[in-house]
C-alpha cells in the first residue's frame, strides 16, 4: 500500500531490507529540501523571523513524538542522532553513575550490538555483571525466563522491544510491571519495535526507550532517547557545549539548561528532526492498525510460500513482526543475496549485528528478509520464485 | 578462457577448496582477513621458510568468491618466494581494479578477470590476498 508516495520505489527494485532502514516518502524528502532552502537558520536563536520558523518547526517534532509514543511531556523527549547514540547515552550517562561493582544487567543473545557493547564497556569500568535471559525454543523471551534470570542484584533489563533477527514482540509490559516491583529499571531498544507497533510508553511503563528515524520514513542521523523525567534529570550530559548551558564563568560556576535542552547540546540535526517530524504525520495518516495488519499478512504469505520449500531453512517460523530469516541449504548466505541482487531484489546477509545470538541460534549467518507496508504480495511472489530454484541458485550465485 | 569454464574452476575450488584446515603449530603465521562491508571473515595460515612461502592453509566462513578465491591463492603461491607472492598478488589487484595486468602470471586466477564489473565482489576475490600480503609484509620487517 502508499507505493505511489516513495520516490525510490518509481525504479524496477524489490526493497526487502526495512530492518536495515526504510524508504523516505516524498513528503518526508520535500520538508527537509523546503528546510535547507527556504529556512535554514539555527535553532534557538529566534530573534529574526526565519528562526523562529526553525524553532517551531523543531518543536513541533518534540510534540508529535510526546503524542506518538504518549509520553507524559516534552521534557521526555531529547533528539539524539539516532538508537545507537540514544542507548550510549542511556548506559553511559544515567546507569555509568549509577552502578556498582556486582550489580547486574540482564540482556539477550539476541541484542543488537548497540545494547551489548555500551554495557560491555560498564563491566569494564564499574565492575558490573552482564547476564543473559535465556530465550526459548522460538527464542523468544518468556516471562518466566526473565523471573528465573532476575537475582538480588539484578538492577536494569535491557531488552529490544523487536529483535533485528528473530523478529519477536517482547512481553515489555509485564516484564516492566515485575522489574518495577523488585526496584528493577527497564531499557527498550525500540529500533526494530516503534516503526512497526504501536509503542506506548506510558502503558507499557518503560523507564527508557531509543529509537532511530530512518527506520520509520524518516531520515537517517536522527533518533530519540525517551526518558521518564525523574529518571532523566539525572542523566549527566556526555557533550557539553553550546545551547544546553545558561551561564557559565568558571569550573564551579556551570549552570545548564533545563531538561530536554541540556542533553542537547551543539547545532541539532534540524533538517533531520523536521524530517522525523514530518514521517510521524505520515505513519499516523496511514494508522498504525493498518502497517501492522499488512506486515501480518504480508509476512504469513511469504512464509506460507517458503514453508513448502525442502532447501530452505527458516529460522524464525514464529514470529510477530515483517522480519524472516532463513538459509538455503549448503549455500553461504552472502551468496543467496548476491544471486537475489541479480534480480534487483535487496536483502541483507549476515549476522545483523547480533553477533552472540550464534551461541543460542547455531548458525552465525542468515539471509533477512524484512518488510513495510509498502511491500506487495507480487514482490514475495518474485522472491520466493527465484528461491525455489535450487539449481538456479547454484548456478547464479557467482 | 571463457566465461563457463571460469565459472567451472570458480565452483570446483568453492566445493573442494585447497588446504582447508586449520594450523595450529608453531610455525605457522596465523592472519585474519575480513571484509567491513561483509561478512567474509576466514583465517590464514602460513609457513614460511627462509623467503619461500612452504605452506598455506585456511578456515573460516566466507562466500564462493572468497573461498574459491582462497584456494585459487593456495594452488598458486604455495612454493613461490616472497617477492614472487608480492608480484602476483599486484598483478591481480590491477586486474580486479581494470588496470594492466600480466595474464601468464595469474594462472586460473583469471577466473576473476571480470569482477571490477561487480563493485560489491572485487573485495570478497581479494580477500585471501589482502590477508597473504600482510603476512608477508610483516615477515619482511
Amino acid at each position: 500500500m502508499n507505493r505511489a508516495d516513495f520516490p525510490l520505489l518509481k525504479q524496477d527494485i524489490i526493497y526487502l531490507d526495512n530492518g536495515a532502514t526504510s524508504l523516505k516518502p516524498k513528503c518526508v524528502i520535500d520538508k527537509m529540501n523546503d528546510y535547507y532552502a527556504n529556512y535554514s537558520a539555527n535553532a534557538h536563536r529566534g530573534d529574526y523571523d526565519l528562526s523562529f520558523k526553525v524553532d517551531q518547526e523543531y518543536e513541533q517534532t518534540r510534540e508529535l513524538v510526546k503524542e506518538f509514543i504518549n509520553a507524559k511531556c516534552l521534557e521526555e523527549i531529547v533528539f539524539t542522532s539516532g538508537t545507537t547514540e540514544s542507548l550510549n547515552m542511556i548506559i553511559n550517562g544515567f546507569f555509568g553513575n549509577l552502578l556498582e561493582a556486582g550489580d547486574e544487567v540482564l540482556i539477550t543473545t539476541s541484542e543488537h550490538a548497540s545494547n551489548v557493547l555500551p554495557w560491555f564497556r560498564l563491566v569494564k569500568k564499574l565492575g558490573i555483571k552482564v547476564n543473559y535471559i535465556p530465550l526459548d525454543s522460538n527464542y523468544y523471551v518468556t516471562m518466566e525466563n526473565v523471573k528465573k534470570s532476575i537475582t538480588d542484584k539484578t538492577k536494569v533489563i535491557s531488552l529490544a522491544g523487536i529483535t533485528n533477527v528473530i523478529g519477536d514482540i517482547r512481553p515489555i509490559k509485564e516484564i516492566t510491571k515485575y522489574a518495577h516491583d523488585h526496584n528493577i529499571f527497564v531499557v527498550i531498544d525500540g529500533a526494530q519495535m516503534v516503526p512497526h507497533v504501536k509503542t506506548d510508553v506510558t502503558d507499557l511503563d518503560i523507564d527508557f526507550l531509543a529509537f532511530s528515524g530512518h527506520k520509520m520514513c524518516g531520515p537517517t542521523g536522527v533518533g530519540v532517547l525517551y526518558g521518564k523525567k525523574e529518571l532523566l534529570e539525572h542523566l549527566e550530559p556526555i557533550n557539553l557545549g553550546g545551547g544546553m548551558n545558561e551561564s557559565f564563568d568558571s569550573p564551579d560556576t556551570v549552570y545548564l539548561k533545563p531538561l530536554p535542552t541540556r542533553l542537547e547540546a551543539g547545532t541539532p540535526n534540524i533538517a533531520g528532526v523536521i524530517g522525523l517530524g514530518e514521517a510521524i504525520r505520515y505513519l499516523n495518516k496511514i494508522g498504525f492498525e493498518n502497517i501492522v495488519k499488512e506486515e501480518h499478512n504480508l509476512r504469513k504469505y511469504l512464509i506460507d510460500k517458503l514453508l513448502p520449500l525442502k532447501h530452505i531453512d527458516i529460522i524464525n517460523i514464529e514470529s510477530d513482526s515483517g522480519i524472516v530469516a532463513f538459509n538455503v541449504n549448503n549455500i553461504f548466505s552472502q551468496d543467496v543475496a548476491y544471486y537475489l541482487n541479480k534480480y534487483n531484489i535487496c536483502v541483507r546477509a549476515g549476522n545483523h549485528c547480533a553477533k552472540i545470538l550464534k551461541s543460542s541460534v547455531g548458525v552465525t549467518n542468515t539471509v533477512r528478509v524484512s518488510l513495510y507496508f509498502y511491500n506487495t504480495y507480487e514482490e514475495i511472489d518474485n522472491l520466493v520464485e527465484l528461491l525455489s530454484d535450487y539449481d538456479k541458485i547454484v548456478r547464479e550465485m557467482i | 578462457m571463457d566465461s563457463e569454464t571460469k565459472r567451472a574452476i570458480i565452483m570446483e575450488n568453492y566445493m573442494h577448496p585447497t588446504n582447508r584446515k586449520r594450523m595450529e603449530e608453531e610455525e605457522y603465521l596465523k592472519v585474519n582477513t575480513n571484509n567491513a562491508s561483509c561478512i567474509d571473515n576466514i583465517d590464514i595460515y602460513i609457513k614460511f621458510k627462509d623467503n619461500i612461502i612452504e605452506d598455506i592453509t585456511f578456515e573460516g566462513e566466507a562466500c564462493a568468491i572468497s573461498i574459491s578465491a582462497t584456494s585459487i591463492m593456495i594452488n598458486n603461491l604455495i612454493g613461490k618466494t616472497k617477492e614472487e607472492a608480492l608480484k602476483y598478488i599486484a598483478n591481480f589487484y590491477n586486474m580486479t581494479n581494470n588496470e594492466e595486468y600480466n595474464e601468464d602470471l595469474l594462472k586460473e586466477g583469471v577466473v576473476y578477470s571480470d569482477i571490477y564489473k561487480q563493485g560489491n565482489r572485487k573485495t570478497c576475490a581479494t580477500l585471501p590476498f589482502r590477508g597473504l600480503e600482510k603476512a608477508i609484509l610483516e615477515s619482511l620487517k
